[in-house]
């Protein structure tokens, strides 16, 4: 400790340098976390799917809808205990900015299959009786400061023009992984009014069925069911729908691993040079500290203590940043990452990388500066 | 801390040789020297004469190319660079001609350097900085940047970092060769009284035949052979 001192006093020699070495290592780690997150935020969609709960949708794509008749027979197909539909309604809340997701879901079936969404039984009646009601979850309620008898306007971008709905309950998630960033409202209330050539129709059925062994029985059922009609479907646990949803993407986990440890090398490339350089500035006092009696292994460890001081600040800023900026944006991406967290385990993963370039990038400077000969050293300055 | 013929210093037979390219360059040939503890030696010679190489072979902070080279009762070519440290730490304080002061650190922290490599406590440290800071009369500059400091200010701090730990010998490469002619005089007489009234053994490589005036015994080095 009675060393850091020293460091310190070096750290601050070169202030701008340090400054900007520090910040260009925060701006990358910043990245990294963000990145990082982004994983994170689909891992947790993954994790907070039900692997009793089926999807299904039509087998061309997302984007085609399904018959409401369907519902009956599905509801029908053995071993299927539970349904429940909706569509994906894709508005904004006063400025396009303020993206999050809305569904107009089947309301009475709806609260049955999503135990994961907690409601207070009053608000869960509320909900219920009234067409344009409609549940938004705790983080959405504070984000815009909304509360129960509120009047929210949602400008639909898939169903144009304004739709105003009440809030009459506010959902918590029964785990940190269940999003908290949704509008659900009464399907029935879009229905109406849509035109008449584009009434009745669904976009995703949900299906509970009684254990997760017979996903793939009941898949098989569904799909062999209406392969033949003029909307055939696909059928697939919840679990895979958000992981193909997600792929959609392209394989985003490699691209961004990819993008980040690219980051992370450019940076570490300029936080070695700049310590060499700081070190090679030094040689006359390295040269006179070695003379005072500080030994090869002391000079290394203050050479390379510098480089992991300057990475580890750089992590703090960058990776702290992250966690607070996210976090009072409260950051969605449009309803596309619910959960955008910066978890506690992706800070640590920061600070790690960060030491380790401040490893990394201190052996060269370190391993130069106790290998300097000091008559040499002395001789060149005199 | 002196062998048993009392001396602190004893070289025997040091020779020392730079390459440079190909070529080698003979710079100090056959050295025999011995100082006793307490004596204020002043080492003259033109430039190119192998002073400093010879004060940097007694300090342990160059190994010689043949001979031996006794300080303190250690024969330096034996201990491994860790160990050399250590000595030099224990028992070598170097005043430089350019005082070689860190810039970031404030003259209380310079003076501090040395014995951060001690085990005394922050508090010793601290009494015994101000008491050398004192003793140079720089108790009122100590927490001055060098840069705040006038060239006489700088070198007694240099020397304040030299006496802190109580070294054994103090080596001195040309102390007052930046100085004008009164700063030069006042470090003069501040290695005189560390000599006299501390008795501090005091090894000094010059030009200024007025300082080597203040040193109990000169010495004359040309072309590397210490001249009788």
């Amino acid at each position: 400790m009675k060393y850091f001192r020293l460091i310190a006093a070096n750290l601050l020699r070169a202030k701008r340098r340090t400054f900007l070495t520090v910040f260009s290592i925060a701006v990358a780690l910043f990245l990294f976390c963000t990145l990082r997150t982004v994983i994170t935020s689909f891992e947790a969609s993954l994790r907070a799917s039900q692997a009793t709960r089926l999807v299904v949708r039509h087998a061309a794509s997302l984007v085609f809808p399904l018959p409401l008749a369907y519902r009956e027979r599905l509801a029908q197909v053995p071993g299927v205990t539970g349904i429940t539909y909706g569509n994906w309604f894709g508005g904004f809340y006063q400025d396009p900015k303020n993206q999050f997701a809305q569904f107009a879901m089947d309301v009475p079936t709806m609260l049955d299959l999503f135990p994961e969404t907690v409601l207070p039984p009053e608000q869960a009646q509320a909900f219920r009786s009234e067409r344009t009601a409609c549940v938004i979850g705790r983080a959405l309620a504070k984000k815009y400061g909304w509360k129960i008898g509120d009047q929210v306007p949602i400008i639909g971008t898939i169903f144009p023009g304004e739709w105003r709905f009440t809030v009459r309950g506010i959902y918590e998630g029964k785990t940190k992984d269940v999003d908290e960033n949704t509008l659900f409202f009464h399907w029935d209330y879009l229905n109406e009014s849509l035109p008449e050539g584009r009434r009745n129709y669904v976009g995703i059925y949900w299906l509970r069925i009684a254990s997760p062994d017979q996903a793939a029985a009941v898949s098989g059922r569904v799909d062999a069911m209406f392969q033949n009609s003029p909307q055939p479907t696909k059928t697939e646990t919840e679990k895979a729908f958000q992981a193909g949803f997600i792929s959609m993407i392209g394989n985003v986990q490699l691209l961004l691993t990819i993008i980040g440890s690219a980051i992370v090398f450019a940076i570490m490339l300029v936080t070695i040079n700049t310590m060499m350089m700081a070190a090679r500035e030094r040689t006359t006092e390295i040269a006179v500290l070695k003379t005072l009696g500080f030994s090869n292994g002391l000079i290394l460890r203050l050479v390379a203590g510098e480089a992991l001081v300057l990475s580890l600040l750089g992590g703090i800023l960058g990776c702290g940043l992250a966690a607070l900026v996210f976090h009072q944006l409260d950051f969605t991406g449009g309803g596309f990452f619910p959960n955008f967290r910066v978890l506690p385990g992706t800070v640590l993963a920061g600070l790690l990388l960060a030491a380790l370039m401040g490893v990394l990038s201190g052996i060269a400077p370190a391993v130069s500066a106790a290998r300097l000969k000091i008559a040499n050293a002395l001789r060149n300055v005199a | 801390m002196e062998s048993k013929n009392g001396n602190l210093v004893e070289l025997r037979d040091v020779y020392k040789v730079y390459h440079r390219d190909r070529i080698e360059v003979p710079v100090l040939q056959g050295i025999d020297l011995e100082v006793r503890e307490g004596e204020f030696v002043a080492l003259m010679g033109p430039s190119g004469s192998g002073k400093s190489t010879l004060l940097n072979l007694i300090g342990g902070i160059d190994a010689p190319t043949k001979g031996e080279v006794r300080v303190a009762g250690e024969s330096l070519g034996r201990l491994s660079p860790s160990k050399l440290a250590a000595w030099r730490a224990r028992h070598i304080g170097f005043i430089f001609q350019l005082y070689n002061l860190i810039p970031v650190l404030t003259a209380y922290q310079n003076v501090e350097l040395p014995l951060l490599l001690t085990r005394l406590s922050a508090k010793e440290r601290k009494k015994r900085v101000h008491f050398t800071l004192d003793l140079v009369g720089l108790e009122d500059r100590a927490k001055h940047f060098p840069r705040q400091l006038s060239g006489g200010e700088e070198q007694r701090v240099a020397i304040a970092r030299a006496i802190v730990a109580d070294p054994t010998l103090l080596v001195a490469d040309e102390p007052t060769g930046d100085l004008d002619a009164r700063n030069a005089a006042d470090i003069l007489l501040l290695l005189q009284r560390l000599n006299q009234e501390l008795h501090k053994t005091i090894l000094m490589v010059t030009h200024d035949p007025h300082a080597a005036e203040r040193a109990q015994k000169t010495l004359h080095l040309d072309k590397g052979v210490l001249q009788p």
